[in-house]
């Protein structure tokens, strides 16, 4: 089952890419199509039914082929099951499938194409190839096979980006999602040696084990020596930052919104820039161990959060506000791995990737309507002209402002699935005693209302601006565009509530759910003294243990009981340090911090209100007034100016000046030098020959002597 | 079929025979026979090359279908294969067929032509399998030949001047290398190459003219060795010949030079200066490591800048011979398996995208990249195979091109981390250089009135990518096909080379005490 829904998709490509001419476009559509959804199905029995506990360590393999071998390093092509990749199969397969049934509406006509050219099933193709190289990345059980996913979605996000080859701005975005995309990928690999190194394998296995050996250990990298561990998880991180678009390699992901705005979907939203996040959380062995790596994760997760959102305040095309805010909910999840929850990592990842995702298309379906117009201060009223959009993208808002009723707890909290996986990240901020990380996200989470609200109001609200015969030609999109967006709003809804316990609950839960060993602590007891009295099952596949610990749950409800994780590096799908009690501390936070995002969210939405409904002259106004902020915003912090002087102009001068200085001037001015000077002695000697061509004289002489090579090779062989 | 390797190796050098003897007339007709015979020999000699390759055995370290014969002046014909040769005569013999039939469409002396390319065959395989010293030297030094010929007369513009620097350069580069190759013959009695490769020469340290030499004769001959395996790679910085050579030489010239001529500074390392001397190897790692390194980011800085195609591709292929060179000198099985990866990958990737811009070439007679832009609107295969193979230079795992980086940086951070973050830094370039070209040539909309017309790739043109593109994806996937063979005779490599540095070491710390 695993490997159809790793090689479905692959099939699907191949056969749509090669194979259109002779089944036709619509066939290729619905054959790639139909191949994810079998892979969404499969994927979804997978997810429901896989239970950590019945695998040793929680989680099984399947080896399919050797791949790279070399003496020590050894490495096969395999699927790592477990928890995380059950996850990430269902984010994945759901997303890719939905994205395929959408496209056939919103490629239906493209003017990006002359009449004729048949770009459908090369869509498809690359949307399927994307989501092969995304399930290879995830299902990886070593680190090369991982990174061959994470440039192999690398590619496919280049080929979507600059889908309409005939934009040079398209090819210019792409070109730079690439390059940036590698410059990540230099850390990734290096870290990738380093393990080699260190450990003498890449497979994740061996290195969990190890983990605390290199927690202990150093190693000597560049001038100095460093903590093996920290290295290791810096290095991998900086590849993590440049996927998921982290501050600093950022910069390609708003220009990617330059590809068909499905891609923009299922590529920068939902799946591959949430890579670096899966890696971290799967790295989380080596991860626990570097906690200045660590605190670097938080940092930069906070900061992106912020940086991405005040961007976003003022951006005027409705898919960049969506890209930075992307960018900035990357930023939240990076703070929840940094601080050592990785299930709450991966709950906001799931509850991210059915609202953005869900954001995104319904985006799409407003581009679509209005005839590929992108740019919000050409909207306005359109909650008439495209009514099941709007309350799309209503439902999407609501999911990412994270609304919900607070303090409200019936087993779960009661609201929106962002309310739930976003006020669980601020609330390990606080409880991690991160001040910097808890306020910079409750800051970003009221710019998040804000920026939201403004593009709910700017589209959807208010007299139509802009050209007035496209807003009167404006329609709603057809079936096949709106049955996805209906599928995600109940994920928007409802994935939060649903998946609180697996996710958020207490480390009972999550420890269960993730195959991770987790025992029972007294309350205020003293963290080191404590002596685990309860195991799960998944330590040593005893069952018994497992039904004791709950009967004893059972049997004293009204105790307040505290687990902790006790697993060791490599069991499960996670591993949390036994001293690492944030996720049990989060459920005990003060009211007020529990509070706090949900009046940034109000206070958010009533300055929007304000902004754009109230006095929608307001806005211009305050932009002129500091013009310098706006500006600065604007423009983005002017990193791509910064980057242009920094680099690649520098890059381009010092090309030039090698290729012509040295190579030209200094290499080849001294040795052919001497060239130059025999060349002017053999045309003399050639002319003495009274020959007229120069070439007829060295050519004879050149012959002679491989006449007479030929005939000793040849002939004094055989003597 | 005690010579088969023999067999082989000559097939070619007969049909070049067969061709200057019996062929008369510049016809239609005489064209057409030429160049099918050509085919046929270069089928021929990959057919028979299958043999040896099935008959490899591969745990067997030793030399292999060995033929050992009395020759002139008391020398011996030697001949013979072992793991790390083996695949350097498939590459060959792969090879051949396909470029005879990319310069299908040449018009002028077509039987001169494709002499030229069959002896050269047989030329270049003699390198890969010569056990001898002077046999060794003769295939090495008379591939120059052809090549030169090959350059001079069916080149571009300005190719006289390319032909005489690619011949001064190699040629001047290779006279130190025979003038050691006296000296070994001197030292040892012998130039038989399997009794010297376990020759130990000396090492103690002398001075001439006050500098000390540390490692003594063995160093001086490592020296020789390296002037001429160094300008063949070519390395940083005597590899100023080689985008000269390429943009004049003709497109299937420019496929044999770096698909198969640049392995032979390679192979030379892994076959003299490894084995040989491992002392004087040692001593010299870091200046080697260094210059690979620098090589990898200078290079891949001036192809960003470049606008001629080949002159982009072949400072990128510089750029490769720089993991090359860098994984020979890390001593270890990771570097040396990637790095004999890394050649064989690099013949098909680079002896591709040579033949990438050959298409367009023979379309529109201009190399230059601001000709072109928009191809994908008029040849879209085209664009697919160059997008293929930009992608596989770029080192995209799952192309054969990822393995070789990937297992000579993996070895080189074991030696040194500094050479492997600076080498490392080349896969941004990299992709930001061959993407850039990409774009330039094949997106954007087609504009320019000269390309209106251009016609995609004919079915001849494809069938030449097609095993190109096989081959690049299954070493790419399962490169097993070639660790298995080169693996054991690297692994005896690594020791010998480890067993003589180490004993080397404890003299020198002998004397120390």
């Amino acid at each position: 089952m695993e490997t159809i829904i790793l090689f479905a998709p692959l099939v699907g490509a191949l056969l749509g890419g090669f194979g259109w001419k002779i089944m036709g476009e619509t066939a290729a559509q619905w054959l790639t199509t139909s191949l994810l959804f079998l892979a969404a199905i499969l994927s979804w029995v997978i997810m429901l039914t896989f239970d950590a506990s019945a695998h040793d360590n929680g989680y099984y393999t399947i080896e399919l082929m050797r791949w790279i071998q070399s003496g020590t390093l050894d490495t096969s092509w395999g699927i790592r099951m477990d928890r995380l990749t059950a996850i990430m199969l269902v984010v994945i397969t759901t997303v890719s499938a939905l994205v395929h049934l959408y496209s056939f509406g919103y490629m239906a006509h493209d003017e990006n194409f002359g009449e004729g050219v048949a770009y459908k099933a090369r869509f498809f193709a690359y949307l399927s190839f994307f989501t092969f190289a995304m399930l290879m990345l995830v299902t990886a059980d070593n680190l090369v096979q991982m990174f061959f996913g994470w440039e192999g979605v690398g590619v496919a996000s280049y080929l979507l980006i600059g889908f309409y080859y005939k934009k040079p701005s398209a090819n210019a975005a792409a070109i730079k999602a690439f390059v940036v995309n590698r410059v990540g990928d230099f850390g990734f690999a290096l870290g990738i040696f380093a393990i080699f190194y260190m450990t003498g394998s890449i497979n994740f296995d061996v290195i969990f084990a190890e983990a605390e050996t290199l927690s202990q250990s150093t190693m000597t990298f560049l001038w100095r020596d460093w903590n093996a561990a920290e290295v290791i998880a810096l290095l991998l991180f900086v590849g993590a930052m440049g996927k998921s678009a982290q501050l600093f390699l950022h910069t390609w992901l708003p220009d990617a919104m330059e590809g068909p705005t499905p891609v923009s979907a299922l590529i920068h939203a939902a799946t591959m820039v949430t890579a670096g996040v899966f890696l971290v959380c799967r790295m989380a062995p080596i991860m626990e161990f570097a906690p200045t790596a660590m605190s670097f994760v938080v940092f930069l997760g906070a900061t992106t959060a912020f940086v991405a959102a005040t961007i976003g305040l003022v951006q005027n095309d409705i898919k960049r506000v969506i890209a930075y805010s992307t960018m900035s909910q990357l930023g939240y999840m990076f703070v929840a791995a940094g601080l050592g929850v990785y299930s709450v990592a991966m709950f906001h990842l799931l509850t991210h990737a059915f609202f953005k995702a869900m954001l995104f298309l319904g985006a799409g379906s407003v581009i679509h309507g209005m005839h590929h117009e992108q740019d919000m201060r050409n909207y306005g009223g359109l909650r008439h002209k495209l009514p099941w959009t709007f309350r799309a993208m209503m439902i999407g808002t609501l999911a990412i402002t994270g609304f919900g009723i607070p303090l409200l707890y019936v087993g779960f909290p009661v609201g929106f699935a962002g309310f739930v996986s976003k006020d669980a990240i601020i609330e390990s901020a606080f409880a991690a005693g991160g001040g910097y990380a808890f306020w910079m996200l409750v800051v970003a989470a009221l710019f998040t209302s804000f920026y939201s609200w403004r593009l709910m109001f700017l589209t959807f609200y208010g007299k139509p601006r802009g050209d007035k015969h496209t807003h009167e030609h404006a329609h709603e999109s057809p079936k096949v565009m709106l049955a996805p967006l209906a599928i995600l709003a109940i994920g928007a809804i409802f994935a939060g509530m649903v998946f609180y316990k697996p996710f958020f609950g207490n480390a009972k839960y999550v420890g269960q759910y993730f195959g991770v060993a987790y025992a029972e602590q007294g309350h205020g007891d003293d963290h080191a003294a404590e002596e685990p009295q309860a195991e799960g099952a998944e330590n040593h596949g005893d069952e018994t243990h497992n039904d004791e610990a709950n009967g004893y749950d059972e049997a004293e409800p009204n105790k307040e009981v505290h687990y902790a994780f006790d697993g060791e590096p490599g069991q499960g799908a996670i591993y949390v340090a036994h001293d690492n009690t944030t996720l049990d501390d989060a459920h005990s936070v003060p009211i007020w911090v529990k509070l706090s995002p949900f009046f940034a969210m109000l206070l958010g939405f009533i300055t929007a209100w304000v902004f754009y409904i109230r006095k929608p002259d307001f806005p211009r106004r305050l932009a002129e007034q500091q013009a310098p902020l706006y500006n600065f915003l604007l423009n983005k912090w002017y990193f791509d100016e910064l980057y242009d002087a920094i680099f690649i102009k520098p890059s381009m001068w010092l090309g030039k000046f090698l290729w012509k200085r040295g190579d030209g001037n200094v290499i080849d001015g001294g040795i052919n030098g001497i060239a130059m000077g025999i060349i002017p002695m053999l045309t003399r000697l050639a002319g003495r020959a009274q020959s007229g061509y120069v070439f007829t004289y060295a050519f004879a002489m050149v012959i002679g002597i491989a006449v007479i090579l030929t005939y000793f090779t040849i002939f004094g062989g055989y003597n | 079929m005690d010579n088969l390797l023999s067999i082989t190796t000559f097939i070619p050098a007969i049909a070049a025979g067969i061709l200057a003897l019996f062929l008369r007339g510049d016809d239609e007709a005489a064209n057409r026979n030429a160049k099918w015979l050509a085919v046929a020999a270069t089928v021929m000699t990959f057919i028979v090359s299958l043999f040896i390759l099935v008959g490899f055995d591969a745990q067997n370290t030793d030399f292999q279908f060995v033929e050992d014969r009395e020759w002139i002046m008391g020398f011996n014909y030697k001949m013979g294969v072992d793991g790390i040769s083996i695949l350097f005569v498939m590459l060959t013999t792969f090879l051949m067929p396909l470029v005879i039939a990319s310069c299908w469409d040449v018009k002028v002396r077509v039987k001169e032509y494709m002499i030229a390319f069959l002896l050269l065959e047989t030329l270049m395989l003699g390198v890969f399998m010569a056990l001898d010293l002077v046999l060794f030297y003769l295939f090495f030094e008379a591939g120059l030949i052809p090549m030169f010929l090959i350059i001079g007369i069916w080149g571009g513009k300005e190719r006289i001047y390319a032909s005489f620097k690619f011949f001064l350069y190699t040629f001047l580069g290779s006279v130190l290398m025979l003038v050691a190759m006296v000296g070994m013959f001197v030292a040892a009695g012998t130039t038989d190459i399997p009794t010297l490769m376990n020759f130990t020469f000396e090492t103690e340290s002398f001075s001439i003219l006050g500098v000390q030499i540390i490692g003594g004769m063995q160093t001086l001959l490592w020296l020789a060795f390296f002037a001429s395996f160094a300008v063949k790679m070519p390395m940083w910085p005597v590899h100023t010949w080689l985008p000269d050579a390429h943009v004049q030489a003709p497109t299937a010239g420019s496929v044999v030079l770096a698909a198969i001529l640049l392995k032979m500074g390679g192979y030379g390392f892994l076959r003299f200066s490894l084995p040989m001397f491992p002392v004087g190897s040692d001593i010299m790692a870091p200046l080697v490591l260094w210059m690979s390194a620098i090589a990898i980011v200078y290079t891949s800085l001036v192809a960003l800048v470049q606008e001629d195609m080949k002159k982009l591709i072949a400072y990128s292929s510089v750029a490769h011979m720089g993991f090359v060179t860098m994984g020979i000198f890390t001593f270890n099985q990771q570097g040396l398996d990637g790095a004999i990866f890394q050649m064989l990958s690099h013949g098909f990737i680079s002896g591709a995208l040579f033949l990438c811009v050959g298409v367009i070439y023979d379309r529109m007679h201009t190399r230059e990249i601001d000709a072109y832009g928009g191809l994908v609107n008029r040849m879209p295969a085209y664009a697919m195979i160059f997008m293929f193979f930009t992608m596989a230079n770029v080192g995209l795992p799952g192309t054969s091109g990822f393995v070789g980086e990937f297992l000579t940086l993996v070895g080189v951070f074991q030696v040194n981390t500094w050479v492997a973050a600076v080498a490392t830094s080349g896969v941004i370039l990299s992709a930001a250089y061959a993407l850039w070209l990409y774009r330039r040539v094949v997106m954007g909309d087609l504009i320019k009135e000269s390309l209106k017309s251009i016609t995609d790739m004919t079915t001849r043109e494809r069938a030449i990518f097609a095993p190109l593109v096989v081959m690049t994806i299954l070493l790419g996937v399962y490169p097993a096909l070639v660790t298995d063979i080169i693996g054991p005779s690297v692994a005896a490599l690594v020791d010998h080379v480890a067993i003589a540095q180490a004993a080397f070491e404890a003299t020198t710390q002998m004397a120390q005490n």
